[in-house]
């Protein structure tokens, strides 16, 4: 819950969380480390105070989320999006079952999400289905740029895939996170296009697709595709992440998703422990348009932010803000479906 | 002497390497990290990319770039380019050394060459450097109607400040490689795929090529940053 200077609460869902294990004892290969160090390298975007040191970044604890997210970030309700790199790490980047842990601990705090690799072909359809049925998912995170064995990534297209994306549709997985990534066969072809998205959105249309990091590095040809799909979303993590290093940029940014997108279809996500919370929102809610932006797209306005920080989400998660306010001890508005033009799939 | 020279040379021929994406010299980006020439005019090459997972086609082609720039120079006898720290360095480095297409680097996981991802982002760069014209040329008070209808031979006899010479020489170096053909009497502003500027709905146009221009900024942004903190990272790795 964050507060404005005029005193007004806003509901907040941090869209994209992990607990990851990037340990030098669950490293299984120099990718695993490599991956981790990249990732400590976007995390130096974050203000110099929040920098961690490295050996924290590799493993940190329940209870560093726990102050980071809920007591000083401003957190409501966090979903993570887990990412297993089973052939870089032995037990996985993103633990499942330390995630499902961690809701067990904060079950009206936490959401999870799972995922499914296509390439598990029939087994993992079976194990998709026990799995979503045990741990209640509401959504999955797919990360197309992940290694298997020969395989160095595969396509929302694929034969495969479909198979998967109806069994999400027939278990009641409606969010469908897609992480985009560099090591996409055909390597030929530009890596992080996001087409895939475009079809795979028109055809399954009681679906939602969360496009993470809004497509970057494709932001264009991604805001091009939103436009048109109204079932795709766009998901801040790492875009967001720049208001403090590069503000105009970010500003540059929201105000081209807000035209082209509207309000109701971007999420905000921190990609803890990437970046944290509290400065981020921080910073949002101070962010006001500059002046030639804001007479071409229009100003970001308290409504538009508090969609995006909260509202947006609990929609696509059936959050009821009404009900989360009352046991804030909060008054109850009755605004909390979005006056949008795009008809909510959730 | 001599030797100076000849490094400036190199220096100046990777210059005019650019990264497909971010449109920026591989120089200006910082990529390059040793630049040797032997008595015997062989030049090596090394070079190394903001991250580990870098997309491999773009270093394969910023690599190939390289090779073929400084081959050029006329006294040059032979080029290694050997890219570090990538997780597919291996296969680039012997690829690029033996002269082979992308698709022999990467058997079975490529289903053409190169060529339709360069013309894309030549297409991306185009708009690019195109935006950053056109937005120049606005404020300096060229309305939509000279806009859509100016030529080439128009658009090169301008009188400009230093900043739009400037601009203009990026669009008309891009321009000449894309349609290598143009003549004086075509126009100077169309699309990428060379259909002529509608001067009635130029704004509309100009926020979509300000998109393009915007994510090869925003691209660019994250490449330094991170390129600046692995260098950190590793320089303390290896004091």
């Amino acid at each position: 819950m964050f507060t404005t200077k005029s005193g007004e609460k806003i509901f907040v869902v941090d869209g994209h969380v992990h607990l990851w294990d990037g340990s030098d004892e669950n490293i299984k290969n120099r990718y695993g480390e490599e991956f981790i160090k990249c990732f400590y390298d976007y995390h130096k975007l974050s203000p110099k105070e929040y920098v961690w040191p490295y050996k924290k970044y590799q493993k940190y604890t329940d209870e560093d989320f726990e102050q980071d997210v809920f007591e000083n970030g401003y957190v409501d309700f966090a979903i993570f999006n887990p990412q297993y790199l089973g052939d870089f790490y032995h037990q996985g980047f993103s633990n499942l079952e330390r995630n499902e842990a961690f809701r067990k601990k904060h079950p009206d705090r936490v959401i999870t999400n799972g995922f499914w690799d296509p390439r598990n072909e029939e087994a993992g359809l079976k194990q998709l289905e026990q799995d979503a049925q045990k741990f209640g998912w509401r959504g999955v995170k797919l990360y197309t740029a992940e290694w298997k064995g020969d395989s160095k990534g595969w396509k929302l297209t694929d034969p495969w895939s479909y198979r998967y994306l109806e069994k999400s549709q027939e278990l009641g997985l409606k969010n469908i996170h897609v992480h985009k990534g560099p090591t996409i066969r055909p390597l030929n072809k530009d890596a992080f296009d996001v087409a895939d998205v475009d079809e795979v959105a028109s055809l399954f249309p009681d679906l939602n697709f969360i496009v993470e990091h809004c497509g970057l590095p494709r932001l264009n040809d991604f805001t091009f595709i939103a436009a048109q799909e109204p079932n795709v979303y766009a998901g801040l993590a790492v875009a967001i992440a720049l208001i403090h290093a590069r503000p105009r940029y970010f500003s540059e940014i929201i105000s081209e998703l807000t035209f082209w997108l509207g309000p109701d279809r971007i999420l905000f996500g921190s990609d803890y422990a990437l970046w944290q919370p509290k400065w981020i929102i921080e910073k949002f809610m101070d962010l006001e348009l500059p002046e030639d932006l804001a007479a071409e797209t229009g100003p970001l306005t308290l409504e538009t932010k508090k969609k995006i920080l909260g509202e947006n989400a609990a929609r696509l998660y059936h959050i009821d803000i009404g009900e989360q306010n009352k046991q804030f001890g909060l008054p109850v508005s009755d605004k909390t479906e979005p006056a949008g033009t795009t008809a909510p799939v959730a | 002497m001599a030797c100076l020279d000849r490094r400036e040379e190199v220096w100046s021929a990777l210059d005019a390497v650019t990264d497909p994406e971010i449109d920026e010299s591989v120089v200006s980006l910082d990529f390059v990290t040793e630049l040797k020439i032997d008595s015997s005019n062989r030049v090596e090459i090394e070079f190394r990319l903001p991250t580990y997972w870098c997309a491999p086609n773009f270093a394969f082609l910023m690599a190939s770039d390289m090779r073929d720039a400084v081959t050029a120079l006329e006294w040059v006898r032979d080029v290694s380019v050997r890219l570090s720290d990538h997780f597919s360095a291996d296969l680039i480095n012997r690829s690029v050394a033996l002269r082979q297409d992308f698709r022999d680097a990467f058997p079975g996981e490529t289903d053409d060459d190169l060529s339709a991802i360069r013309q894309k982002f030549l297409g991306q760069a185009f708009e690019r450097r195109q935006e950053l014209l056109l937005q120049c040329l606005i404020a300096r008070g060229y309305g939509p109607d000279w806009i859509a209808r100016a030529s080439l031979s128009e658009l090169i006899g301008l009188e400009l400040d230093q900043e739009g010479i400037a601009l203009r020489n990026l669009y008309l170096f891009i321009l000449r490689k894309m349609d290598p053909d143009a003549g004086e009497e075509a126009l100077a502003f169309t699309t990428a795929n060379k259909r002529p500027l509608d001067n009635q709905d130029l704004r509309t146009y100009l926020r979509k090529i300000a998109a393009t221009r915007r994510n090869a900024e925003f691209n660019g942004f994250i490449c330094r940053s991170l390129l600046s903190e692995r260098v950190k990272r590793e320089s303390v790795r290896k004091s």
